[in-house]
């Protein structure tokens, strides 16, 4: 039996003969819930129709969370799967934290989604019991149905919600046993899949409401540039144009009949700007700025022991990524109708509750006159964490009085956004006469993406970072550092955020000292995590011996002691974040400089596994994703601008280039953690030490294709 | 601003718009025909696949105005009852992530299979090459073209 709080349960009643409805709270990891009062973040509602409606507070942006979410709550309660439908949520002002990232929502809702679905089970078994007269223990649920096997009796969901709902609420139900568990961990169809693939499924961008505008906006190119003033004679000339202004101090926008009348009255526009403060800057300033800002001491994320006192041969190294776009498919847009005292959004967004609250303050309105509907996404990976697009979208709509949709055009994504942030990585080691580390230092050099938006974290550390920078290996004398540097480029949190940077650099140096102590660095690194070790780092417990079962699962399923055959090579690297384990063997063949990619064998451990096919969509497309980070993907910046614009010059990975991928998941009982990032950090530093197996070069800056 | 008379998904739509207005745009904004999206406004990422006449065509770089009287297939046009072979094909192997590239990825494959019944890995690959997804679904893509064309069985 787990216990439960009273503040998990806030209401179980019937609204106007509506059923039987259980809210509940679903905390975020790493945002802390208000402890003073009930915070509910999601409803489930029984009807007499026997539906199962499940709300989800977390917004789906391909990471199947409108189906995996669902799937906890329906195993406990004992639906039939048939019965469920699911109902998005807007922000709301009833629920904890909406936001969706840091791979977070299945973890973080496991425990309450698991409790509510068992506590309405439970309630549903009284009524049954109450109704038919019979003891409950003699009765049990099933397949939305509650049966009392003696009498032959049964009664659907359907029929006893109204009841259950007179009933009070128990405040410690029973949880299921894994091994009876027969929605999680099945491969369940999406719910989504249908109407994504009939071209039924409404995004963002496919948003329309009577009476709706269009609206495109010339952004100012270079950081931190304004406006100054325009000429729009020519682009109220493009037909259908019905209004030009400013939009904050760095855009001027188009609104049009249609889209393609906005985009072409943008075209027409002829802005002048104040091109601002960082009309210098260059990608070489920023790489200059992270190394000088090196020689400065940084705050300690983690210790152990005393680094300066290991005696042995030194070994360091220095890895440099550059800035990233998220370059989600969907280009930004938003949909806003401004109604004097209240303001409606349709949001393709990852924090409804930001769009609210800022919408709400440039409008001068309270948060609960901004209604947020949240919308599909066409990708998010972080990119929809900012909340631009509903600002804009609200203000061209007051400042038109009308309903307005702003969209985005790709180059417009692709230089007006946000950026993962450029670091530097300083690894030194000491090591023993077998060439294994008495000592390690890792320095990490980056901008804050929290501090940048004024929201440090304490002690001047990028709260990110204590999901994304473990030590995974238990040298005696660990040191790992990060020196927070400033730059004028927006920053934004990408796809694994920190974890891809100190993946590469962490895992790339290991392999080094492997080549360098002439082990395999398979067994290389099986050794170091030899021991069965905890490492506590910022609050978590991090297990050597979960990391050294991946990496020997996926050594085996890659078949790792067996010979490749001749123009192949592999390399293997592992990591840990957001909770999760995962191990990479990547295997690949060398076209002139260019590793061609064949197979990638992913090994994750996160825990029970809620659904097997999102699982395998996670890991595959978190590999081929990232596999175009660390090939070529780069935003580069001259005169204070970026250089790149589309899919050309940022080029994500087209299907000649992605590798067949196999993903394992280590067998585990263990609650469930994070599935949408962790797949990204152990590739680049196997895929590099595959480059290096054929060609004996290392590479230590991103993206291997400019090295 | 000027009138045009399209064959869209087997019926006649008019639609009044700039003669340089983008296929998309009008499927989009002017018909809400929207399971057709728009990616990159260049050609480059293959969102915007319809059929014109049975190629497949990018719709964000082909002008209203040179349809005239060809036929325009979108998604919701591809089936009379949206299982296409390669849409119930997308289904059973489970390829949307995001979603939002596939209705342009089923659409080149369509056109992919009318010409080659039983393409082999090169040609889905060449074929499908021009089409993007961020989600990285290329490997699921692959499997349900297969799919589709063993009439569901692999």
């Amino acid at each position: 039996m787990t216990p439960l709080s009273r503040r998990e349960f806030v209401s179980a009643g019937v609204a106007a003969g509506a059923g039987l409805v259980i809210g509940f709270y679903l905390p975020h990891g790493s945002k802390s819930a208000n402890d003073s009062g009930f915070s509910p973040n999601a409803y489930l509602r029984i009807t007499p129709d026997n539906k199962v409606t499940i709300v989800v507070a977390r917004s789906e942006m391909g990471q199947g969370v409108r189906t995996a979410l669902p799937q906890i709550l329906a195993e406990e309660l004992d639906a039939d799967w048939k019965q469920i439908s699911i109902e998005q949520a807007g922000a709301s002002t009833l629920y904890g934290d909406q936001s969706t990232g840091g791979s977070a929502s299945i973890r973080t809702t496991w425990d309450p989604m698991r409790k509510a679905g068992a506590t309405a089970r439970e309630m549903l078994i009284s009524a049954a019991a109450l109704t038919w007269g019979v003891p409950r223990s003699a009765c049990s649920a099933s397949n939305g149905a509650v049966k009392h096997p003696a009498s032959g009796k049964q009664s659907s969901y359907g029929d006893l919600c109204l009841k259950a709902a007179t009933l009070p609420v128990p405040t410690d139900v029973p949880l299921k046993a894994g091994k009876d568990y027969t929605i999680v961990g099945q491969r369940i169809a999406r719910l989504d899949t249908p109407d994504k693939v009939q071209g039924k499924a409404l995004f963002g961008i496919d948003t329309k409401i009577p009476g709706m505008k269009y609206a495109a906006l010339s952004r100012c190119q270079t950081i931190g540039g304004k406006v100054t003033g325009f000429d729009d004679s020519e682009a109220r000339k493009v037909p259908g144009v019905s209004y030009v202004g400013k939009v904050g101090d760095s855009a001027v926008a188009v609104v049009a009949d249609s889209t393609w009348n906005a985009m072409r009255g943008c075209r027409a526009l002829k802005v002048t700007w104040d091109d601002g403060p960082n009309k210098d800057l260059n990608t070489a300033a920023v790489v200059g700025g992270l190394k000088q800002a090196a020689a400065k001491k940084g705050v300690s994320l983690y210790s152990a022991g005393d680094v300066s006192k290991a005696a042995g041969r030194h070994i360091s190294a220095e890895y440099l990524l550059p800035f990233m776009a998220h370059a989600p498919m969907e280009p930004g847009n938003c949909t806003a109708h401004f109604q004097g005292s209240k303001c409606e959004l349709w949001a393709p967004t990852q924090v409804p509750q930001d769009c609210r609250d800022t919408v709400a303050q440039m409008l001068g309105l309270d948060p609960d006159q901004v209604k947020v509907n949240v919308t599909l996404m066409g990708g998010g990976f972080g990119r929809r964490l900012e909340h631009d697009y509903a600002v804009e979208a609200a203000l061209v709509s007051k400042a038109v009085n009308a309903p307005v949709k702003v969209t985005w055009t790709r180059e417009d994504d692709m230089r007006c956004s946000t950026y993962r942030p450029s670091s530097l990585h300083q690894l030194s080691a000491t090591v023993d006469g077998s060439g294994y580390p008495i000592a390690l230092s890792h320095r990490i050099i980056a901008p804050s993406i929290s501090g940048q938006k004024g929201q440090p974290g304490p002690g001047g550390v990028d709260p990110d970072l204590s999901d994304e920078a473990a030590p995974l290996y238990p040298v005696a004398n660990y040191s790992l550092e990060y020196v927070q540097t400033d730059t004028p480029v927006p920053l934004g949190w990408m796809r694994s955020v920190y974890a891809l940077q100190a993946g590469f650099a962490l895992e790339s140096f290991i392999d080094e000292l492997a080549v360098g102590a002439g082990k395999d660095p398979l067994q290389y690194r099986l050794r170091l995590l030899a021991k069965d070790q905890d490492i506590q780092y910022f609050g978590n417990t991090w297990h050597t011996s979960r990391m050294r079962g991946a990496l020997q699962l996926a050594a085996e399923k890659a078949d790792w002691d067996k010979p490749l055959p001749a123009g192949r090579h592999r390399g293997i690297a592992c990591f840990g974040c957001f909770a999760s384990y995962v191990a990479e063997v990547v295997e690949i063949s060398m076209d002139g400089n260019a590793p061609k990619v064949h197979r990638v064998v992913a090994v994750v451990d996160c825990g029970q596994v809620v659904n097997p096919s999102i699982l395998e969509q996670q890991i595959q497309g978190g590999i081929v994703y990232g596999l175009a980070n660390v090939l070529r993907a780069q935003i580069t910046v001259d005169k204070g601008r970026i250089l790149q614009g589309n899919f050309d010059d940022y080029a994500p990975l087209r299907m000649e280039e992605a590798p067949a991928v196999e993903v394992y998941a280590v067998p585990s009982s263990e609650s469930p953690s994070g599935i949408g990032e962790p797949s990204i950090p152990p590739l680049a530093p196997a895929l590099c030490s595959a480059i290096y197996s054929a060609t004996k070069k290392r590479i230590r800056s991103l993206p291997i294709l400019s090295s | 601003m000027a009138e045009f008379t399209l064959h869209v998904n087997g019926s006649e739509k008019k639609v009044d718009v700039s003669p340089d207005t983008p296929l998309l745009w009008v499927l989009r904004d002017a018909l809400e025909l929207t399971g057709t999206k728009f990616g990159c406004g260049a050609g480059l990422c293959g969102a915007c696949t319809v059929h014109v006449d049975g190629e497949a065509i990018r719709s964000c770089l082909t002008p209203v105005s040179q349809i005239g009287g060809k036929s325009v297939t979108t998604i919701e046009g591809l089936s009379a009852n949206g299982l296409h072979p390669l849409q119930a094909a997308w289904i059973a192997e489970e390829v949307p992530q995001c979603g939002y590239c596939q209705t342009g990825q089923i659409m080149q494959a369509a056109a992919l299979l009318a010409k080659t019944p039983n393409p082999t890995d090169d040609q889905i690959t060449q074929a499908m090459n021009g089409n993007l997804c961020r989600c990285g679904t290329y490997e699921r893509i692959r499997k349900a073209v297969h799919r589709a064309t063993n009439g569901g069985a692999r």
